[in-house]
């Protein structure tokens, strides 16, 4: 059985988190391979930081030049580090983007497009969106090597969580210039009719 | 009468729980084969081929095909000369939270105003209907929500005709864009009233991928949504090529002569569902 699909020979590969260089670097529509260190969060974990921001108070971790992951990974079996962990639709995160961006996020990633709010944020903050492989979770699992739980344990699987990746792939959507891929595609695909 | 114990249904809806989430069935993979090689974009193509190896992992390594594990839908047909002995509803509950707990399946079901966890993935969603016979069929459609949060529901006026409704599918698909994980299958549910369209929508995913209709004009309709659908080039997962769905299904009910109404469910290429017949 075939488990390395050919498209991951072209990858880029890149150290998480970004260096300023690299991250001005990437090209929307570029694939790209991640391996170092990233933190995930979805609904409850952005509608928490944000809630702890109102209150004035720090955050479990700073999200300054870090990749934030929109992932509700499914439950680890015993002795594995986790279970499936593909990404999550990303627009439901745009109302909370623009606040973390301002702390000095400067990656997201999750699957489908962001807000112009959000897109007008990145590129006023320097920060650029991924998409990762949506429904590709059990595929995506073995990129992960370990998995240690950072703050909202109650959350279940909306918790925030600190992964160390190795060649996890994606495509980047938007870059520092201002690019959209999702855009540029479907004006290539009207160019074409 | 035939005799069946809730226990047995317990145990039922827990296997088809854990089953979904990790082996594909046979139709729905076929349809990603045929797309990837088919497909003529490079990264859609390539994407596809990782959607096929990724099926293939999660039943060798028996981890979830994707870590959205679903709201559980389960759909019954029990026969009327059936008599079952104890709690139905309280087995498809508990046959769902063991299959979720002892399956190792993401639990993701939350209180809609608080939005707490369940914790169980409890309760499931239940349509139950009754038919001639002594067999009770179970389906089980663990639905993600990447793709549940697209559908829609709408009442068209008359006046806006099969092409009216052709439009308005269309547009709903491109609002979608890569959202709900393209290539989709799009389930139609046309007539009715405003929740037999809906329930019409969600039944016609549990159609083989890519038969049609037997109403001759309906599968027309399907063949046509398809093909202008995926004319649109937004494709696997927004990155363009042929295969913006696999298939469009689409269920037709009489409705009121002054309504049209159209309900509209997506579902992602991880199209997860079970049988049984008991």
């Amino acid at each position: 059985m075939k488990t390395e699909p050919a498209f991951f020979e072209n990858l880029l590969e890149v150290s998480l988190p970004f260096t300023p260089e690299v991250l001005a670097s990437l090209k929307a529509g570029q694939l790209v391979s991640l391996s170092g260190t990233l933190y995930t969060g979805r609904d409850q974990t952005h509608r928490r930081l944000c809630a702890l921001l109102d209150e004035g108070k720090d955050l479990p971790v700073d999200l300054a030049g870090q990749l934030l992951y929109y992932v509700g990974p499914s439950p680890a079996r015993p002795g594995r580090v986790i279970g499936a962990a593909g990404p999550t639709t990303s627009y439901r995160m745009d109302s909370y983007t623009p606040r973390l961006l301002a702390l000095g996020l400067a990656a997201t990633m999750g699957k489908g497009a962001r807000c112009a709010e959000v897109r007008q944020a990145m590129l006023a903050h320097g920060a650029v969106y991924l998409a990762a492989i949506g429904g590709a979770g059990a595929f995506l699992s073995k990129c992960i090597k370990k998995a240690e739980l950072v703050a909202f344990a109650d959350a279940g699987p909306e918790a925030l969580f600190r992964f160390e990746v190795e060649k996890f792939p994606a495509v980047v959507i938007n870059d520092l210039e201002g690019r959209d891929y999702y855009a540029l595609v479907a004006a290539a695909s009207r160019c074409g009719k | 009468m035939r005799e069946i114990d809730s226990s047995v249904i317990r145990q039922v809806v827990r296997d088809l729980a854990i089953a979904a989430a990790h082996d594909l069935e046979p139709d729905i993979l076929e349809a990603l084969l045929v797309a990837r090689d088919r497909e003529t974009g490079e990264l859609a193509g390539n994407i596809l081929e990782v959607l096929v190896t990724n099926a293939n992992i999660a039943s060798r390594d028996r981890i979830p095909v994707c870590q959205d594990t679903g709201t559980g839908i389960l759909f019954l047909e029990i026969g009327q000369e059936v008599h079952i002995r104890g709690d139905l509803q309280e087995a498809l509950q508990e046959g769902v939270r063991l299959g979720y707990e002892e399956g190792y399946l993401r639990k993701s079901v939350c209180d809609p105003l608080t939005r707490k966890n369940t914790g169980t993935n409890t309760p499931a969603v239940v349509h139950m209907e009754l038919v001639p016979g002594d067999r009770i069929t179970i389906r089980f459609l663990p639905k993600g929500c990447g793709s549940e949060n697209m559908s829609s529901l709408v009442m068209l006026p008359p006046a806006a005709g099969t092409e009216g409704v052709v439009g308005h599918v269309i547009d709903r698909v491109l609002a979608a864009g890569s959202n709900p994980c393209p290539p989709m299958i799009v389930g139609v549910g046309l007539g009715g009233s405003f929740e037999k369209a809906a329930l019409l929508a969600k039944k016609a995913l549990l159609r083989p991928v890519g038969e049609k209709n037997r109403r001759e004009d309906v599968a027309v309709l399907e063949e046509r949504l398809l093909r202008e659908i995926n004319a649109q080039g937004q494709g696997v997962h927004g990155f363009g090529g042929i295969t913006t769905a696999l298939a469009v299904h689409m269920e037709v009910f009489p409705c009121h002569i002054a309504s049209l109404p159209v309900g509209i469910n997506i579902q992602c290429h991880a199209h997860r569902h079970k049988e049984i017949v008991l």
